[in-house]
């Protein structure tokens, strides 16, 4: 009998997960994994369980079935001390930035290093800076207050608080939602270039198909609770499947009922 | 498959809304009481966000000295004619500087700096924290491996605690001189004989009681605040919805502790 090869443990993955609000069935069974070093982006019609996954993996929600591992390690079932040190490893960008506007841009970019790290603050500023120069942003907004920032700089701010601590895994929110073609271009260009200098796992979730194919090693199709397509983002204009070509040409009719 | 239930006639709708309520009820109790056990635990272990606190203690203290010294000092200034114009109706006008500093020491300097703070600071709470709810900032202070708990409960619930009492102090002054002045200025009064009669009548235990009915409505104010503000869902409106219930359930709140804590001064 031939040995089996070991398979690598996904850096990510959700088995088996069930969450349902209410009534309301929201994901339904889920297994999806993403392999180290890979960029996945999860698409989707709206209201099929996008940012519930992403809420999931985050450990902000609790699932009713089903488990979601981080290198094996489950989330849910670790202590605080454990859960922080995941944590650790994450970078998130969130939808609207999520910047505290009651911090400046560098105590923003800074917030895990001052408050959770306890970094001295001229080394956190510093680092922030670093952070900020590696999203296209200057000193000069260091001292700015996020409320004066365009939509375009928040999301650059936001990354950069991502990206400052050097995660393993990034997670991104709808990166490009609200944002012009050309700040969604920049944003899109800057996400693949932190993932590729990181070399982290990145997971994203968008309905904006040029983000996702600009920032997808995979894509996924997610609806009804479940991953009904799986494949390189070449393939998102050749596959036949039912619901991605529904979502590729944008049409109302088909398998996928609109939110509305 | 088991039979599907018949339906509850319409004559048990009353009953049942009893019971729905009753069991809503005591879930909130129960989420407010862990919620506050939490806010506690973090503000006794590290780490501790000193910083908050004391950017937190000059927000809802030094800030809201006017707004409480301006309550107080027209409170002493009507508690005094009150208790001179009721007190004449039994030849007892002369107790008035007596019955002042009583009033305001033990009972309306610590309630309406309370009420005063549920007012300003618990709404600002709610609508602080709510907001942060709505726009995912506390979502990210979660992924930043930073607890909310601490970083924003624990010093809002330190602060309050600390500041009311010191604000109540002032509130007793201000309030006990707004009678003496009324009673100086309208009434006649000696001033000097006024001082006398209130400082000989004083005991410390009726300016430490009010303090300490202080400490707690501070707890009650910073936790109603934060727990609505928290538990904010629905975007503007949820966070308008969580700032009125601070508010309601803070002066609700400090009116029932009120009545707790005077019962258990007055027994002791």
């Amino acid at each position: 009998m031939t040995a089996m090869p070991k398979l690598a443990t996904p850096k990510l993955e959700w088995r088996g997960v069930d969450k349902r609000f209410g009534g309301q069935v929201v994901l339904d069974g889920l297994d999806l994994a993403v392999d180290a070093g890979r960029s996945l982006v999860i698409i989707g019609g709206s209201g099929q369980g996008k940012s519930v996954t992403l809420k999931l993996a985050l450990g902000l929600l609790a699932a009713d079935a089903g488990q979601i591992l981080i290198d094996g390690q489950e989330m849910a079932a670790a202590t605080p001390a454990a859960r922080r040190a995941l944590y650790g490893q994450v970078g998130v960008l969130f939808q609207g930035a999520a910047l505290f506007d009651s911090l400046t841009v560098w105590e923003n970019v800074a917030f895990r290093l001052i408050n959770a790290d306890r970094v001295p603050r001229n080394e956190a500023r510093a680092r922030a800076l670093d952070a900020l120069s590696r999203v296209r942003l200057g000193a000069d907004i260091l001292d700015v207050y996020p409320g004066s920032l365009s939509g375009g700089m928040q999301k650059r701010v936001g990354l950069a608080r991502a990206v400052a601590a050097r995660p393993d895994v990034l997670f991104f929110d709808e990166p490009t939602t609200g944002l012009d073609p050309i700040t969604a271009a920049a944003i899109n260009a800057l996400i693949v270039e932190q993932v590729r200098h990181l070399g982290c796992t990145a997971v994203s979730i968008t309905h904006d198909l040029a983000s996702a194919r600009t920032i997808g090693d995979e894509i996924a199709m997610l609806h009804a609770g479940r991953i009904v397509w799986r494949g390189p983002p070449a393939e998102l204009d050749t596959t036949d499947n039912a619901y991605v070509r529904q979502f590729v040409e944008g049409r109302a009719d088909g398998p996928v009922a609109g939110a509305i | 498959m088991g039979a599907a239930a018949a339906p509850l006639p319409a004559a048990l709708n009353p009953v049942r809304f009893v019971g729905r309520s009753a069991l809503a009820g005591v879930r909130r109790v129960g989420s407010v009481a862990l919620f506050a056990g939490r806010g506690v635990a973090a503000a006794f272990s590290a780490p501790w966000f000193l910083g908050q606190t004391l950017r937190q203690m000059l927000a809802i203290g030094f800030f809201s000295l006017p707004v409480v010294g301006l309550t107080a000092v027209f409170t002493g200034a009507a508690l005094a004619l009150n208790i001179f114009s009721g007190g004449g109706r039994f030849n007892a006008e002369q107790v008035m500087p007596q019955i002042v500093a009583l009033g305001i020491t033990r009972e309306l300097g610590p309630v309406l700096a309370a009420l005063m703070l549920a007012g300003r600071v618990s709404a600002a709470i709610a609508a602080e924290v709510g907001a942060m709810r709505a726009t995912e900032q506390i979502d990210a202070m979660v992924t930043l491996s930073t607890d909310p708990f601490r970083y924003l409960v624990a010093p809002r619930l330190v602060a309050a605690v600390l500041v009311l009492p010191l604000l109540t102090a002032v509130a007793d002054i201000i309030g006990v001189s707004g009678g003496w002045l009324v009673a100086v200025r309208v009434l006649g009064f000696n001033p000097t004989v006024y001082v006398r009669n209130t400082m000989t009548f004083i005991q410390e235990w009726d300016v430490g009681s009010g303090l300490v009915k202080a400490a707690v409505f501070g707890f009650i104010v910073a936790l109603m605040g934060c727990y609505h503000g928290y538990n904010a869902s629905g975007g503007a409106r949820g966070v308008g919805r969580a700032t009125t219930h601070a508010v309601v359930s803070s002066a609700i709140l400090i009116f029932a502790s009120d009545y707790l804590l005077t019962t258990l001064f007055t027994r002791a």
